[in-house]
């Protein structure tokens, strides 16, 4: 009975999720502002959640996000850029000839490869940033837990340090960033349109990840952040396991870096700097250490409240002639600080805590909530 | 093929100065129950952190089910200061991991309970048997090993049966009173298929009928699951009980081996012991 009402109810709130999502799709030019919001929070989504799979399912604490979605972003940027605007794109020192006439000869395949190029694109970034993670992960994973962290920041930093040095100016534009880079490409031959990509793929990739940790590695994972020596003590062995997550989460944050490229259309390496890791690391605190359905939430929250929200707070207000103090650019973050501190001391452990949404603990809430008011005492 | 399930060779750990076991050989035959004693600090728990590959010995060899799974031989800074009593040299470095070890089946407790506590009575039974799982991370991933998954489930429950922990299957690892927790630690050890079990004071702060209780339960698991049990432990009536043989150890030295009642009658052993009550 319950797990049909359960998934009857899911399947109710997908579909008007879908359908609305559809909506939006049809009247893009009146929504602009709520269509961007909304890409953006799933593409944070998508980060917190991978950053989620290491810090709150593996206990590791790192904060290399931002590295690993530069790669993304830089590797999904160069590959998608028109070959007639790359002189453009390119203007101060050139492009090298080597990516030129890859570019060219890709150019010239035929269009259903170009159909599906973009998500070569992303794959061949989230692959590139797991190789990477691999290599690193050697290094750093036997670090524990804040020697961790610092490490892992401190290669999210060389990694932007590489994108923007001048070395690299034939390729990732050195500090000039990137631009003219194409906005999402529609999917199944345009039967989805392009507004609705991100929110597929970001669904497919969070699919995966829940998946992921609901198996018998994902338990594995949990065992370690449990406790590592009883974890080892049960035959997992740490260097496999931890190196596992810290690869798979570094995929999905290319991935997504991938997705903001195309989001942004445009990118500089100072995209990625620390503050971006913060973000996200918030995210992933206020939704709850340990909760993938809590991150997601948050990352809309979060996203939503930033970008739109508060906007309220940085336009100057008029009450009967009179200016109200404080209401101008950049209060809006004051308030959302505030608002943050708020969050952190209500909900000690984040909005989910280490639960995952399910229907019985949502419709139990308001149950209680009756019953309270019935007054029964 | 001995019937020697685990052997170590003048097994030595030593921290910085401190040698915490010195020149430890002990032979466990298949099918026994060894037990380990000595007096707070006398270097048991280390003995043990030893065999399982947590710590990697200073000198000496480490035997396991027909094959070498440690072996060591002091070098460098350690050559200066080594304090052990034995000089024997091993050439070769064997080391391996406590996962490694814990697949070629050996399992163990520990002596301040280590499960992994916000989670279920059943999951810490189940993380124990992804150490032979067959299947990959993305097959795992897409269920494309229900049936392996399926099987892991079953045996976990039924296994949770077995030690009489089938009605907790859905609480909190920590919410289980201290008796209970210590027995699913002991279950979540047998849950990797382990031939030896080695047990850090699996009775500390039970009493006497709990203690009784646990006798009974060493005995039966031993003989469902064709164990050899090598176990630490205080309370000497239960050592005394279900021993074959036992070993002292005293500041990291074995004083005395022997069947429990030579072990009871051996005057060092009293010496150690009071000396202890002394303080
Ligand atoms: N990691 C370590 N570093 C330094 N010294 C250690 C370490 N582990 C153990 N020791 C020392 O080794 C000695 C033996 O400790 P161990 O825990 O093995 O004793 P034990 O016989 O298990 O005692 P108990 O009955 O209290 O559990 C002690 O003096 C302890 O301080
Ligand atoms: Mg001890």
């Amino acid at each position: 009975m319950r797990i049909k009402r359960n998934t009857i109810l899911t399947l109710a709130v997908a579909v008007v999720l879908v359908g609305l999502l559809y909506w939006l799709s049809f009247n893009q030019a009146k929504n602009g502002m709520l269509v961007s919001i909304l890409q953006k929070s799933a593409i944070f989504a998508l980060v917190a959640v991978s950053m989620n799979l290491l810090n709150g399912f593996t206990g590791l604490f790192s904060l290399g996000q931002a590295g690993f979605m530069s790669i993304g972003a830089y590797t999904t940027a160069i590959l998608l850029i028109p070959v007639k605007n790359l002189d453009g794109v390119y203007y101060m020192n050139g492009v090298s000839p080597f990516i030129r006439a890859v570019k060219v000869y890709l150019a010239t395949l035929p269009d259903w490869f170009q159909a599906i190029y973009p998500f070569i694109a992303l794959l061949l970034g989230a692959l590139l940033a797991a190789i990477v993670a691999a290599l690193v992960g050697i290094a750093v994973l036997r670090l524990k837990s804040d020697y961790l962290a610092i490490a892992t920041l401190g290669m999210s930093e060389i990694i932007r340090a590489i994108c923007s040095s001048p070395q690299m100016d034939k390729i990732t534009n050195g500090s000039y960033g990137l631009n003219k880079i194409p906005n999402f490409p529609p999917l199944l031959g345009g039967l989805i349109p392009a507004m609705l990509t991100p929110f597929i793929v970001v669904a497919i990739c969070i699919t995966f990840i829940m998946l992921l940790i609901r198996s018998s590695y994902g338990r594995a994972f949990k065992a370690i952040r449990e406790d590592e020596i009883a974890a080892e003590a049960m035959g997992i062995s740490l260097v496999k396991h931890k190196a596992m997550s810290f690869v798979i989460s570094s995929f999905f944050a290319a991935l997504a870096g991938g997705l903001l490229a195309m989001y942004m259309r445009s990118i500089e390496a100072k995209t990625f700097s620390i503050s971006l890791t913060y973000d996200i690391l918030l995210i992933v605190v206020i939704g709850g250490i340990g909760s993938v359905s809590g991150s997601v939430l948050s990352a809309f929250l979060v996203t939503a409240s930033k970008e739109w929200w508060l906007r309220f707070f940085d336009q100057p207000l008029n009450i009967l002639g009179w200016q109200v103090p404080l209401f101008r650019t950049g209060f809006r973050m004051i308030i959302f600080s505030v608002l943050l501190m708020v969050v952190v001391l209500v909900y000690r452990r984040g909005l989910m805590g280490s639960n995952e949404f399910s229907w019985d603990r949502l419709l139990g809430r308001f149950k209680r909530k009756k019953l309270s008011e019935g007054g029964v005492k | 093929m001995s019937d020697i399930l685990l052997k170590t060779e003048h097994l030595t750990m030593q921290f910085g100065g401190v040698v915490a076991v010195d020149d430890l050989n002990i032979e466990i035959p298949k099918g026994k129950i060894i037990a380990l004693i000595g007096p707070n600090g006398a270097g048991k728990t280390t003995a043990f952190n030893v065999i399982t590959g947590g710590y990697q010995a200073t000198n000496g060899a480490v035997h396991f089910d027909g094959q070498i799974i440690g072996e060591n031989t002091p070098n460098k800074k350690m050559r200066k200061i080594y304090g052990g009593t034995d000089q024997t040299v091993f050439h070769r470095r064997v080391v391996n991991t406590p996962d490694k070890i814990t697949r070629l089946g050996m399992a163990r407790t520990f002596q301040n309970i280590r499960l992994f506590k916000d989670l279920t009575v059943f999951e810490n039974v189940l993380i124990a048997k992804h150490c032979h799982i067959k299947a990959g991370m993305l097959r795992s991933t897409f269920r494309l090993n229900h049936l392996e998954e399926h099987t892991m489930r079953q045996d976990s429950d039924a296994l949770l049966d077995t030690v009489g922990l089938g009605a907790y299957r859905d609480a909190k690892a920590s919410s289980l009173p201290y008796g209970k927790q210590r027995r699913l630690e002991i279950a979540r050890a047998l849950a990797t298929h382990p031939k030896l079990l080695l047990l850090d004071e699996p009775a500390a702060g039970m009493n006497p009928k709990e203690t009784d209780e646990l006798a009974l339960f060493i005995q039966s698991i031993k003989d469902s699951f064709e164990l050899t049990i090598f176990l630490i432990e205080h309370h000497m009536n239960l050592v005394m009980d279900i021993s074959d043989k036992i070993y002292v150890l005293d500041y990291g030295k074995t004083i005395a081996v022997g069947t429990p009642k030579e072990v009871q009658n051996n005057p060092a052993v009293i010496r150690a012991y009071l000396g202890v009550d002394e303080e």
